[in-house]
């Protein structure tokens, strides 16, 4: 047996099983502290905890109390409402942005800036920031008033009914900017000959818009769908910065509803039990949509 | 391999958590703020002229719902701090998690059974031992009063709910806001607390409240509550939502408003701002409360230690906080009234010794009465589920008659 291919089978060895290796501290970490403990929760979910986890299993005790909460229905409907708007918006004023960005203007890296700053701030900071600005004794709602228009009103921060939507108006602030780099580098990234090719038929621009380059974003809607989607189920600081989930429970969403029930309540049971929804919701949205953007890929 | 590293060294910390010292106190706590600072600081001294050591454990926010879950991690992990800011049923409920300390040898030599009101001392005991020991007593039935508005709008500080209305409308005539609130749940819960044992009375209270009673809480006298809170409502700005209470009291001190419900650690508004009470704010018990009494006390619940020089650290600091001495000296600075009965009062203000007073005769008529809204009453669970209708009532045109309902339904939730 010579040296060198004894160095070689090392190699082979190496080459083989060292990516594993370096691999496997990440794999059992995501293992043990993200599947493990969605187990933990889940298996919490069906015993009788309270202050502390406690392991009897007591079946669905947990769900049945949380389906008979008030509050509960209350952050579902409000979660449908945000997640709905707020998806809805970011993707148009998102698409938006990026189409009139494509056009070749000048100083586009500086409005890009403009745009993509509020993705660089926390959700805390753009719930306060926004807290400020609608209430309506210092805000937007005085700034108007005393500019002369006494009618004015504008108090969706402190109004029950509408405070939910102030959450889709920060949320889509915050958002939108990075929707829009999403899609205008899917844009930047189609071939130009295509668009060569559709004006030398005599295509407008805005058909070739819609005929051509948004369809063609396809991969990019599902990549903005899945981000966005588990922004709005998970939305937590945002909500409790600029509402506090008031006034009363009017804006509450699951994501607080889960942490007050769980850890300030000693509900820890149904907190375990809200949060498997939380999760059951997300790979309800989740799935399908990876199940389609797979299928689709598969077939380019 | 610097992660490699990392997690060893985790998971070594996490292995072999690093043992109290012999002479150790550790105390998890969120008093951290000004006054509040300065009572632990007198505490931490008292205990080392004792040659104990203190290890301070404070986690700030949320109300110690961030101690709280330090607290949880540090006793799964089989590591409890030697005493914990913990106070009301909460001592129950940790107490049948079986992690609590007898700490009944040190209250039978310094006599606690005598020197605190029955009430009280039946929180700090489970099954029948003292586990914790309380550091001070707040009134939480407080209204307080801008008298400079109340010259200005020719009314008088209220005794009645009937003189209450006809006060808040000759303010509202003035110009001013008659009623500071901030609409956060507590807040709203707090209100509506000193609505219900005003019109209710102590006796309702304490059916309605403390045990639960379904038929009391859905009852008429629960309408009225729900009724009297509803006209209360009609004299809170649009502003209020999400205020801190400590705006709504600057709102009373500057004189844009005209009164607030709140518990007396809004006193330290008031003094912080150089204001004297009696003169420049009027602290007086919430219309119809007089001689009742809702308590909202503090106190540090003591962790079973495997060492037995922690154990007697751990005595030391029970009896240390339960010593007049300290009782005085912790409640001047942080606002509230001494728990021990026999604490000297000279060195408190007026509103204080009042607040004192009204607690030893509202104990001796059966009409001190513990605070739901801060958590004194109920069972964590049942609170929350009442707060929430409470703060639903005030944000929504739900009627008294739905509200009783649902508040009665909140009342079955354990």
């Amino acid at each position: 047996m010579s040296g060198s291919s004894s160095q070689g089978s090392l190699h082979a060895l190496a080459d083989r099983w060292l990516p594993k290796l370096v691999l496997s501290p990440t794999l059992a970490a995501s293992l043990i502290f993200v599947y493990g403990f969605i187990a933990w929760t889940g298996w919490l979910s069906f015993t009788e905890s309270r202050l502390m986890p406690r392991y009897e299993w007591a079946g669905f005790v947990q769900y049945q109390a949380l389906f008979e909460n008030e509050r509960w229905w209350t952050t579902a409907a409000n979660l449908g409402i945000f997640g709905g708007l707020f998806i809805l918006f970011c993707l148009l004023v998102g698409l938006l942005m990026a189409v009139l960005l494509d056009q070749k203007i000048r100083a586009e890296g500086a409005l890009r800036t403009v745009y993509l700053y509020p993705m660089a701030l926390s959700f805390v900071v753009t719930g306060t920031a926004w807290k400020w600005m609608l209430n309506p004794d210092m805000g937007l709602q005085k700034v108007v008033v005393d500019l002369g228009f006494t009618d004015f009103t504008f108090d969706w921060l402190v109004n029950p009914d509408m405070a939910i939507y102030t959450v889709v108006i920060a949320g889509v602030w915050q958002s939108s900017g990075f929707v829009m780099a999403l899609f205008l580098a899917g844009l930047r990234g189609i071939d130009d000959s295509i668009i060569k090719a559709a004006q030398v038929d005599g295509a407008s621009l805005p058909t070739i818009y819609r005929r051509i380059l948004i369809p063609s974003l396809r991969p990019v809607f599902f990549s903005v769908l899945l981000i966005l989607s588990h922004i709005a189920i998970k939305s937590f600081d945002l909500v409790m910065a600029l509402t506090g989930g008031g006034p009363g429970n009017s804006s509450d969403v699951p994501a607080i509803f889960m942490y007050q029930f769980a850890f300030t309540r000693g509900q820890l049971g149904v907190g375990a039990a809200s949060a498997m929804m939380m999760l059951i919701t997300i790979v309800a949205v989740l799935v399908p949509l990876m199940y389609m953007e797979t299928r689709s890929a598969k077939r380019v | 391999m610097k992660l490699k590293r990392l997690s060893a060294a985790v998971l070594a910390a996490s292995l072999f958590p690093v043992a109290a010292q012999a002479a150790d106190v550790e105390v998890l706590h969120w008093w951290t703020s000004g006054g509040e600072a300065k009572s632990v600081a007198e505490l931490k001294k008292m205990m080392s002229a004792q040659g104990v050591t203190w290890k301070d454990f404070a986690v700030a926010g949320g109300g110690g719902d961030n101690a709280m879950t330090a607290l949880k991690t540090r006793v799964v992990s089989g590591n409890p701090p030697t005493a914990a800011q913990i106070k009301g049923p909460a001592i129950q409920e940790w107490g049948a998690e079986g992690v609590l300390a007898d700490i009944d040898a040190v209250a039978r030599a310094g006599n606690w059974d005598k020197q605190l009101p029955p009430v009280v001392s039946r929180v700090m005991k489970y099954k029948g031992k003292y586990v914790a020991a309380p550091v001070n007593v707040h009134r939480v039935n407080w209204l307080w009063a801008n008298p400079e508005a109340f010259k200005k709008a020719g009314a008088t500080v209220p005794k009645t709910w009937p003189e209450f209305f006809a006060a808040a409308d000759k303010l509202k005539k003035a110009g001013i806001q008659p009623i500071a609130h901030g609409g956060q749940p507590w807040q709203d819960a707090t209100l509506f607390e000193s609505v219900a044992l005003g019109v209710g009375g102590a006796d309702y209270y304490n059916k309605a409240f403390v045990k639960l009673d379904k038929a009391t809480l859905a009852g008429p006298t629960t309408v009225k509550v729900f009724e009297t809170l509803g006209k209360v409502k009609t004299y809170i700005d649009k502003g209020a939502a999400g205020r801190d209470w400590n705006l709504a009291t600057a709102m009373v001190i500057n004189g844009k408003a005209g009164m607030q419900f709140m518990g007396d650690w809004a006193k330290g508004e008031f003094t912080a701002a150089g204001k004297v009470p009696g003169k420049d704010f009027i602290c007086t018990d919430a219309p119809g409360t007089q001689n009742a009494f809702t308590f909202n006390i503090d106190s540090l619940a003591m962790f079973q230690q495997k060492n037995p020089a922690a154990v007697q650290a751990q005595a030391k600091l029970a009896a240390t906080v339960m010593s007049p001495a300290f009782q005085e000296v912790f409640n001047l600075n942080k606002g509230s009234i001494p728990a021990r009965l026999d604490t000297p009062m000279a060195k408190f203000d007026d509103c204080a010794k009042k607040s004192s007073f009204d607690m030893n005769a509202a104990s001796k008529s059966s009409k001190l009465v513990p605070s739901f809204a801060h958590k004194m009453a109920m069972p964590s669970a049942t609170e929350g589920a009442m707060v929430d209708v409470i703060s639903q009532f005030m944000n929504s045109s739900m009627t008294a008659q739905q509200a009783t309902e649902r508040l009665a339904r909140a009342g079955a939730v354990r």
